[in-house]
């Protein structure tokens, strides 16, 4: 007797919880990959979508850095446990896009969610990136950040220069730093990521290809083509500049950052989510400007891509889920979430209702060098060699122009010799992606 | 007679080595086993779609100039690594076992580095040297020294490994200091008498007398340097500039966990792989012959 009452007891309970689990909210997880006050800001967003619905609930989850958190989703989605939303950074799209059965478009989510999604109120220049080439949004994006100069307005001002008319072009960039350094700064200028600045965004600021193929939208069998004269010229010029101390090399990533604050050089170019930390680190007034371009250059300027991250919806989830990842998305997509966001961090804002937002708040009176990054990303309708760049392996290809770069610089090789180099090896690894992507 | 223990039981053998089989078969055997699987299979990363492509991988890797690059890189960087940190800790260590007061204050001091963790070791010195804001940097500018390890390939492998070699001294110290203690004094004492000079006394009597820790040392170093100092060149220079500082290891993280292809940084495991156990074999053989003079 005793036994079926266990039983019994057993059955009862094991009932209750089901019934109990269908009543409660959805769960969605959303792995990322900001730590610190962006985590916090990213953790608000999580609790103002909760708190404006009832239906789902939303656990936004720290995992690392950008390499960190892609990896934790492959090794989730192995076992078999993927998170609904993933982050991902730019240079990983190709590897998000070529693993079919591991992602869900971000226009299958919002089609099958009934939900009302316009993909027109997005701006083009930063979903182009994480499109299709018939204009399929693939992911979300999140945040989104362009390259663009800053100035120390305060070192214009000691070297005879109108502290309002930055250069606009690299010809007036020399002339200001050969003016600088007469002023007595040690150099005249540095640049934080040096492939995403001055290659993959150069390349599109000239309207020039960076790869064939439309830059990799539209084949796999793409090659690159960043050896022309127009991206030699450049590069060798860099190293040439070398010389007088125009240009220095700050090092990889942002390292050369604290070459600006230290006012050891006056111009830098960075990403425009640079902007608060340069707000913090520099004790002098400083400026934004758009990336110089070559005034010979028939094509520029054009506009300038996007770095950042995305977000993908991984596969192998509930019909529910997904419609709690479409309600979130689109109260990612609000104007006051976006203008908020915007902000506060120095991420574009995705769509134009949140830029217009932020126009009619004053925010730019306030913080003029914030617009900067926006009136160059929408200068122009992009082009196939402004909408963005998709290459497979990309991680691996930025370190072999990082190293070929590095080798310029140091005298060891011509601008021609490196960029070829470099270009060589990075269809090699181009194919090696083909072939495993088949 | 020799005096055997025997047991009587017939399975309490077994059973008493089982949780060492466990251990090794689950954290070992079974996780190598998995890297050399994986590195014959080129994989897209989510584990869709997987091709058996035999030795492609390796193929691959020896016919890349970047991996013999890195292979020559950590010839030159072990080797460094081994003989400074062994050179350095050695003369301490010869220093230390004369010194008669304040000895334990001495030896607290140089083993203090090794409680410092490689990651914490490398911002140290990525500090101190670091180009715009480091202090020895900024000194060595002030003497017309120009210093950029973030372009110049040469200081940033010495920058490495110094860094990796300061941490090291202090395994090597101990070792070396007990080495030296356990050399009976009656040999030196009696050169000595003989009229040998102390450095003469070093090399004829204390230096072979120590032979069996300097080559576990130099294994162990090796094995130091190849390995361990991951730490210190992810924070100081992630294998720059130009891969002047690209070790194996640090490729096999970089390929495997930065690029995702997970076959060729398999196979370049299964490489190191190889490397661990020829070093292991060599020094189980010589280590049991003991090395005598």
């Amino acid at each position: 007797m005793k036994k079926y009452t266990f039983l019994l007891v057993a059955v009862v309970f094991v009932l209750g919880v089901s019934v109990a689990t269908a009543q409660a909210i959805t769960e969605i997880n959303w792995w990322h990959a900001h730590g610190g006050r962006l985590g916090e800001k990213v953790n608000a967003i999580a609790d103002g979508f909760n708190k404006s619905q009832s239906e789902y609930k939303l656990v936004a989850t720290y995992k690392g850095n950008y390499a960190d958190t892609m990896t934790a989703g492959i090794a989730a989605f192995r076992a078999k446990n993927p998170p609904h939303i993933l982050q991902v950074f730019e240079v990983g799209t190709a590897s998000m896009m070529a693993a079919k059965g591991a992602i869900k478009p971000v226009y299958e989510v919002m089609a099958e969610s009934g939900l009302p999604f316009d993909p027109n109120v997005y701006l083009p220049t930063v979903t182009g990136y994480y499109t299709t080439s018939e204009g399929k949004m693939l992911s979300m994006p999140f945040n989104s950040s362009t390259p663009v100069l800053y100035y120390n307005k305060e070192a214009f001002k000691k070297a005879g220069l109108d502290p309002d008319k930055p250069p606009k072009t690299w010809p007036e960039v020399a002339d200001c730093a050969r003016k600088l350094i007469k002023a007595g700064y040690p150099a005249g200028f540095s640049t934080a990521w040096i492939s995403w600045i001055q290659l993959e965004n150069f390349s599109a600021w000239h309207n020039v290809p960076l790869g064939t193929k439309a830059n990799g939208f539209e084949g796999l069998d793409t090659e690159f083509v960043f050896n022309s004269p127009l991206h030699v010229k450049h590069i060798k010029q860099l190293a040439d500049w070398q010389k007088e101390k125009i240009f220095i090399y700050g090092g990889r990533r942002n390292l050369g950052n604290a070459k600006f604050s230290s006012e050891e050089v006056a111009m830098y170019t960075e990403s425009s989510a640079g902007y608060a930390g340069f707000k913090k680190t520099c004790k002098f007034d400083f400026g934004t400007s758009m990336l110089p371009y070559w005034p010979d250059a028939p094509g520029a300027p054009q506009n300038t891509i996007i770095g950042g991250a995305s977000l993908w919806v991984m596969a192998g989830h509930s019909r529910e889920g997904y419609k709690g990842v479409a309600a979130f998305f689109n109260y990612l997509s609000l104007p006051a979430v976006q203008a908020d966001w915007h902000q506060f961090t120095g991420y574009l804002p995705i769509t134009t209702a949140a830029y217009d937002l932020t126009k009619e708040q004053g925010f730019y009176k306030q913080e003029p060098g914030m617009e900067t990054a926006l009136k160059q990303m929408t200068l122009h309708k992009p082009t196939q060699n402004s909408k963005g760049i998709r290459f497979g392996n990309y991680v691996q290809v930025r370190d072999i122009i990082y190293g070929e770069l590095e080798a310029i610089f140091a005298d060891k090789k011509t601008a021609q010799q490196g960029l070829n180099d470099a270009v060589k090896e990075g269809n090699k690894l181009l194919r090696k992606f083909e072939k495993a992507n088949k | 007679m020799e005096k055997r223990v025997v047991f009587k039981h017939k399975f309490l053998p077994y059973i008493l080595v089982a949780p060492q089989i466990v251990i090794t078969l689950v954290f070992f055997i079974w996780p190598a086993s998995q890297a050399v699987y994986q590195s014959v299979l080129q994989e897209d990363p989510f584990g869709i779609t997987s091709t058996f492509v035999g030795l492609a991988n390796f193929v691959y890797i020896f016919t890349d100039e970047i991996y013999l690059h890195s292979i020559y890189v950590t010839a030159i960087f072990s080797l460094s690594v081994a003989a400074i940190a062994m050179s350095i800790s050695l003369l301490l260590a010869a220093m230390a076992d004369r010194a008669i007061k304040g000895a334990t204050g001495y030896k607290t001091l140089i083993i203090w580095p090794y409680a410092v963790a490689p990651a914490v070791a490398g911002v140290l010195w990525y500090f101190l040297f670091n180009p715009t804001v480091g202090i020895i940097a900024l000194y060595l500018k002030i003497f017309g020294y120009e210093w950029d390890h973030s372009l110049n390939g040469g200081q940033a492998m010495f920058l490495v490994i110094v860094a990796a070699s300061w941490r090291q001294i202090s395994y090597n110290f101990l070792f070396f200091l007990a080495g030296l203690q356990a050399i009976p004094k009656p040999f030196i004492e009696a050169a000595a008498i003989d009229g040998a000079p102390p450095l003469k006394r070093f090399w004829t009597i204390t230096f072979p007398l120590l032979s069996p820790t300097t080559f576990f040392l130099i294994v162990m170093n090796i094995v130091y340097a190849f390995f361990d100092t991951f730490g210190v060149i992810h924070v100081i220079t992630s294998g720059g500039p130009n891969n002047a500082t690209n070790i194996m290891v640090y490729k096999v993280y970089h390929d495997g966990f930065l690029s995702l292809d997970l076959g060729g940084s398999a196979a370049q495991s299964v490489i190191l792989m190889i490397i661990v156990i020829s070093l292991t074999v060599i020094q189980f053989r010589y280590i049991e012959r003991r090395v005598n003079y």
